[in-house]
């Protein structure tokens, strides 16, 4: 078994993710197996090589700088949660007064 | 087994209305659902709508589309405008979508007629069908085992002959796997070959949408349709699209196969039967002309531990956005924004997806990112350069789409490596970026399994053109009926 690596905790609330303690202890106990395979990378020697984060023959794809058409704001909110006429409602964000 | 172009040639000559066709297709589909669970949901009245239109058009004499009348299904990872969108997990249960993916549009565009929507896991995060967030769904070869994953739906629907072509997604071998588990047709096309506008994200630098179908002519008929720029997805990439049905063969004199070494090493050692059956495929194209030639893949034993450090990470920065604020299913216990977010994300999310979260992030954080994410895309690096030196020597690469043919539900999710490993010889062309299929190569015990064909970036038409020789010979696609469709003769 690999030694897991990862702070779970620490990595949850980067995550935003609430996880209960049940879920954390499983899953550090999954990831053991993982571990092991991704150990492996650690023996090849990849100094000279460069990154790949995409395979594709492109670079920066441009566009004019010109207004087209979007959605409209009622059927962007369409699908909110809350709403309080044209905005997003959500709990409060800021601290201090309300 | 009716195929999508003999459909389509039935309803323009008249012999079969459009609104007929889809009206057999929702009612075979509806009936095989106790045993399959193929579909989150079915749009009967889209259908129809879109099968009239249909019809209009034959009857005035009119061109109706290179998919005319021919009733399909579509993952539920694609927005379809005014139907639910899922991706097979409850954070999105809710989901309307205001706007259709680019497939999508051009699909219907080219007369296809959506019936419904299709089971996946979760985020497209499986390779069974099990990590939906609803239920299950089954094989049509034997409903005790999975239709393979993500898009299992899709190819438990046309595996089960309810319709000849369904919309897939496949980002580590996700049409592929499911493809060859129920013996039909599985294209992941080159990166960048089809607009991921409107498709659900996983892992962008890995996600491409692809075609599900009963045969290869399907797959290139459909292909050719989605295929091409887009101006809303700036990673499509603007070049030419061949005609696919035109580069279709017969046989394969003057191709060069390559038969990858240290595969055929891999699927000896995990299962002899399999090996035997694939040196049978070998031999067959050997047979219609191909001359066989080694390659080797060097690093594409360290596919799986790359690509999940690559899709957790992409998956965790994707994912950012179901947070409860703008769409989808809201938890709020009541405090501030950030418990929202965290309470929402822990209700709405499954095992896998959250465990994906957490390895992604932990990748990408202060500390590790070069360690594991800048490593694993140096040895992405790698890998894609193996393929680029095998392709000096072969025009298309034939090999395991599989390391075993379906398994029972539940074999194998308490194991989320064992799961993992179901993709082993899928995820390295998915890392290079490369177009690969399955296709129907036989059965191991009654149950179906594909041969890959994979090739060189965008010369998918090399690729199918080598997939449907192969199958006209062979025909393993027809050899047997699944089990479900003899039932769902029998009762229709």
């Amino acid at each position: 078994m690999a030694d897991v690596p990862i702070d779970i905790d620490h990595v949850s609330r980067l995550a935003r993710l609430a996880l209960t303690k049940e879920e954390a202890t499983r899953f550090s106990a999954q990831f053991s197996r993982l571990f092991e395979f991704i150990a492996e990378l650690q023996s090849l020697d990849v100094n000279e090589i460069s990154a790949t984060a995409q395979v594709i023959p492109l670079k920066n794809v441009m566009r004019e700088d010109v207004a087209q058409a979007c959605l409209p704001r009622d059927v962007a909110l369409e699908n909110a949660p809350a709403r309080e006429g044209p905005y997003f409602k959500t709990p409060r964000i800021l601290d201090g007064e309300s | 087994m009716i195929t999508g172009h003999e459909l389509k040639t039935a309803i323009a000559q008249g012999r079969l209305s459009a609104v007929e066709a889809a009206s057999q297709a929702l009612a075979r589909a509806q009936s095989l659902e106790p045993q399959l669970r193929a579909y989150i949901r079915f749009t009967p009245e889209r259908a129809l709508a879109q099968a009239r239109r249909i019809d209009d058009l034959v009857r005035a004499g009119e061109d109706a589309g290179a998919l005319a009348g021919i009733p399909i299904a579509v993952k539920d990872i694609f927005c379809v405008e005014g139907e639910i969108t899922t991706a097979g997990s409850r954070i999105l249960e809710n989901f309307r979508s205001p706007y259709s993916s680019t497939v999508v549009r051009k699909l219907e565009e080219a007369g296809a007629v959506i019936i419904g929507k299709t089971n996946m896991d979760e985020f497209a995060m499986g390779s069974s069908c099990e990590n939906s967030a609803f239920f299950p769904t089954r094989n049509p070869w034997d409903p005790t085992r999975v239709p393979g994953g993500s898009s299992g739906g899709s190819a438990s629907t046309v595996g089960a002959w309810s319709v000849p072509i369904a919309l897939g997604t496949d980002t580590g071998g996700s049409i592929r796997e499911p493809a060859s588990f129920c013996n039909i047709v599985g294209v992941k096309p080159t990166y960048g070959r089809v607009s991921r506008y409107g498709m659900i994200a996983f892992a962008s630098s890995l996600d491409q949408a692809g075609p599900m179908t009963a045969d290869v002519r399907d797959a290139a008929i459909t292909l050719g349709v989605i295929a091409g720029h887009d101006p809303l997805d700036s990673t499509s990439v603007d070049i030419p699209v061949p005609d696919y049905a035109a580069a279709l063969r017969s046989d394969l004199q003057g191709m060069r196969v390559g038969i990858v070494h240290e595969f055929e090493e891999q699927i000896a050692s995990l299962d002899p039967q399999l090996a035997e059956l694939y040196r049978k495929a070998y031999q067959a194209l050997e047979q219609l002309g191909a001359r066989l030639v080694e390659v080797h893949l060097p690093h594409a034993r360290y596919g799986l531990a790359t690509y999940y450090l690559i899709a957790p990470a992409e998956c965790s920065s994707n994912l950012a956005r179901y947070d409860g604020a703008r769409y989808g299913v809201r938890a709020d216990p009541g405090g501030d924004v950030y418990e929202m977010f965290e309470r929402t994300r822990a209700a709405g999310f499954g095992d896998e997806v959250k465990r994906r979260i957490v390895l992604g992030t932990y990748a990408l954080s202060a500390g590790y990112y070069d360690a594991y994410y800048v490593r694993a895309q140096k040895i992405r690096t790698l890998i894609k350069r193996d393929f680029d030196q095998a392709f000096a020597g072969c025009d298309v690469i034939a090999g395991p789409a599989v390391s075993c043919p379906a398994f029972e539900l539940g074999a194998k999710s308490q194991d989320p490596v064992a799961m993992y490993l179901m993709d082993y010889f899928t995820i390295p062309m998915s890392l290079a970026g490369l177009p690969a299929l399955s296709v129907p190569a036989g059965y191991i015990g009654g149950l179906p399994v594909g041969l890959q064909i994979v090739a060189p970036a965008f010369e998918e038409h090399v690729m199918l053109g080598a997939a449907h020789a192969y199958e006209q010979t062979t025909r393993h696609a027809w050899a047997a009926t699944p089990p479900v469709a003899q039932t769902a003769a029998s009762t229709s």
